[in-house]
C-alpha cells in the first residue's frame, strides 16, 4: 500500500501552481497518471522517485520516504523509472547497463528474453533503435526488483506498432513481476489496455479517479457514441448546414438546421454523440 | 649550424614537460571533483567559487606570481608552516613550481570538465541515483566515461597551457638551470643576451609542439563528436 500526500508549489505555463495530491495506491496495481501538459503529473512522479523535494508525506508498506524534512533519498527508495527519453547509459552495453543496477545475470537474462533483447545483449544504446532502447530502459528499470515503478510518457516517443508491442511488454512484465506500478500517459488505448485505474490531473490537483472504463468513455446518460472535435467550418448547402469537424485524425460532417449553425462558430470545441442507432462495424484489412 | 644544434640544451624543455606533466596529474584528480561538485551545485555561493576559480585566466602573471610568491615565502603563515613543520621550502624551487602552475592551469581543467559535467542529460544521472548508486559511483562510472572529448581537451590544453606558463615561473621559481628554468624562461634569457639564433631554435620548438598537440585535441573531439544520452 502506498500513501502519498505531498504538497508543493510550481511555476506553471499559467503561473504558480499548488500541486497537491493526496492518493493511496493498492500494491501491485497498475495506475495510470493522466491531464494536460504543466498539470503537474511528471513533478509528481520525480517526488515519488526522490528526484524533487516537497512537503508532506509518502508511506510505502512499512517505509517512510517523505516525512515533513525528512526526505528518502532516490538510492534508498529501491524504485524503478523508466524516461522518456530512456536515459540509457550510452558507454554501457545493453547488458551492462542491466548490470549496472544489480549484479544478477539470471535476472538480466530473464528480462531481455522477455523483451525479445537477448540478441542484442552486447551492443551499445547508440545503435539500437527508439523502441528497442526503450525495452532496454524498461528491463533496466526491473533489474532491482523494484517495490514501485515509475514511468514517464514511456512510449510517446515510439510509433503506434512499436507502441502496441510495449504495451503488451510492459503488461507481461507487470503480470511477472506484480510490481507496484504508476504510468503518466496521454494515450486512452494505452491508459485502457494497461491501468486498473485512471488519475486525471488538473492545475495540481486531482479532478477524476476511477477504473479506465468510466473516466475514459466520455458518453453520458443514453449516448452511444461521444467524440470530442473542434468545428472547422460550417458551410450553407441549400437549405441546410453542414459542420466540419476533425475528430483525432479524421474529419467528419455533420448536418446541422440554422439555429444550431448560427449557435456555433468555427474553432469551437465539440462533442458529437449518436443516440438509438445500430452502428456497423467492420474488421479494417491492413 | 650543426654545431648550433649540437650544442641544443634540451634540459629547459624536459624540466617544462616533467613541470606540466605533474601539474597535470594533480589538477586532473582536484579538479575533477571540484568540477562535479560545481555542475551538480544548485548553491546560491556558486557563481562565487566560479569567480575563484576562473581568476588565474584574467589575472596578470605578476599578480598572480606576486601573491603566490608571497603565500608560499616565508614571511607567510603557509610558508612557514611548511618549511618549519614539513621541512619544505617551497620558493625558488621546483616543488613551489608545481603549486604555483597548479593555480595557474586551474581554470584550464575544471572548465571543460564542468562544461562536460553539465552537457550530459540529467536523466541519465538520475537514473544512476535510482539505480542506487552514490553520487562518487555515478561519476566514475556514469559521468566521466561519457565525457571523453571534454576529458581529453581538459588533460592537453592544461599540459600545453603549462608548458607555455612564464610570468608564474619566472617569479615563483627564478630561473635555475635544471630545477626551476623551464623552455619560455630560457627562451626569455636568450633574447635578453640577444642570443637570436637560440632563440629562434627554441621558438620553433614550442610552436611545432603547441600546434601539434592542439591538432591532436581537435581531432580527438571531431572523432568524439557523436551526441551523448538517450536520444540519438
Amino acid at each position: 500500500m502506498i500513501e502519498i500526500a505531498v504538497q508543493k508549489e510550481l511555476l506553471g505555463s499559467i503561473g504558480k501552481m499548488d500541486l497537491n495530491v493526496t492518493l493511496s495506491i493498492e500494491s501491485k496495481s497498475f495506475v495510470a497518471l493522466s491531464g494536460q501538459s504543466g498539470s503537474g503529473k511528471t513533478t509528481l512522479l520525480r517526488i515519488l522517485a526522490g528526484l524533487e523535494h516537497a512537503r508532506g508525506k509518502i508511506r510505502v508498506d512499512d517505509e517512510l520516504w517523505l516525512d515533513g524534512t525528512h526526505c528518502l533519498p532516490p538510492q534508498q527508495r529501491g524504485i524503478g523509472f523508466v524516461f522518456q527519453d530512456y536515459a540509457l547509459f550510452p558507454n554501457m552495453s545493453v547488458l551492462e547497463n542491466l548490470l549496472f543496477v544489480r549484479k544478477d545475470k539470471a535476472l538480466a537474462k530473464q528480462l531481455l528474453e522477455l523483451t525479445e533483447l537477448t540478441e542484442l545483449a552486447n551492443r551499445k544504446p547508440a545503435t539500437l533503435s527508439g523502441g528497442q532502447k526503450q525495452r532496454v530502459s524498461l528491463c533496466r528499470a526491473m533489474m532491482n526488483r523494484p517495490k514501485l515503478l515509475l514511468m514517464d510518457e514511456p512510449l510517446s516517443a515510439l510509433d503506434p506498432t512499436m507502441r502496441n508491442k510495449l504495451q503488451h511488454e510492459i503488461l507481461t512484465l507487470h503480470k511477472n513481476f506484480g510490481t507496484t506500478t504508476i504510468m503518466v500517459s496521454h494515450d486512452p488505448s494505452e491508459i485502457y489496455r494497461l491501468s486498473s485505474r485512471v488519475v486525471v490531473l488538473s492545475q495540481g490537483k486531482v479532478i477524476q479517479d476511477g477504473d479506465a472504463k468510466s473516466v475514459l468513455l466520455r458518453t453520458q446518460g443514453s449516448q452511444k457514441f461521444s467524440f470530442e472535435g473542434e468545428l472547422l467550418d460550417i458551410v450553407k448547402v441549400d437549405v441546410i448546414y453542414i459542420a466540419i469537424i476533425a475528430i483525432g485524425q479524421q474529419i467528419v460532417e455533420v448536418v446541422l438546421d440554422g439555429s444550431e449553425a448560427k449557435a456555433l462558430h468555427v474553432g469551437d470545441s465539440v462533442s458529437i454523440s449518436a443516440k438509438a442507432f445500430a452502428p456497423m462495424i467492420q474488421r479494417l484489412e491492413k | 649550424m650543426l654545431e648550433t644544434l649540437k650544442a641544443l640544451e634540451f634540459t629547459p624543455f624536459l624540466v617544462s614537460f616533467k613541470l606540466a606533466s605533474i601539474t597535470t596529474a594533480i589538477l586532473f584528480i582536484i579538479s575533477l571533483l571540484l568540477a562535479w561538485s560545481l555542475s551538480q551545485s544548485k548553491s546560491r555561493y556558486k557563481p562565487i567559487f566560479e569567480s575563484i576559480t576562473a581568476l588565474p585566466i584574467v589575472l596578470p602573471p605578476s599578480v598572480l606570481g606576486f601573491y603566490i610568491l608571497y603565500a608560499l615565502s616565508f614571511h607567510s603563515p603557509i610558508g612557514r608552516f611548511f618549511q618549519d613543520v614539513l621541512g619544505i621550502k617551497l620558493v625558488f624551487n621546483f616543488t613551489g613550481l608545481v603549486v604555483a602552475s597548479c593555480f595557474y592551469s586551474l581554470p584550464f581543467m575544471v572548465q571543460p570538465l564542468q562544461s562536460g559535467f553539465e552537457a550530459l542529460p540529467k536523466n541519465m544521472l538520475e537514473a544512476s541515483y535510482i539505480a542506487g548508486k552514490s553520487k562518487l559511483k555515478t561519476l566514475f562510472c556514469v559521468a566521466l566515461p561519457n565525457i571523453k572529448p571534454a576529458l581529453m581537451t581538459a588533460v592537453i590544453i592544461t599540459f600545453a597551457h603549462t608548458v607555455g606558463e612564464f610570468g608564474v615561473v619566472l617569479m615563483v621559481g627564478g630561473s635555475i638551470p635544471g630545477e626551476t628554468k623551464v623552455a619560455s624562461v630560457a627562451i626569455y634569457e636568450m633574447v635578453e643576451t640577444m642570443d637570436y639564433t637560440m632563440a629562434h631554435i627554441y621558438s620553433a620548438i614550442m610552436v611545432s609542439i603547441s600546434f601539434c598537440v592542439l591538432l591532436g585535441v581537435y581531432i580527438f573531439n571531431r572523432k568524439q563528436s557523436h551526441p551523448v544520452g538517450g536520444i540519438a
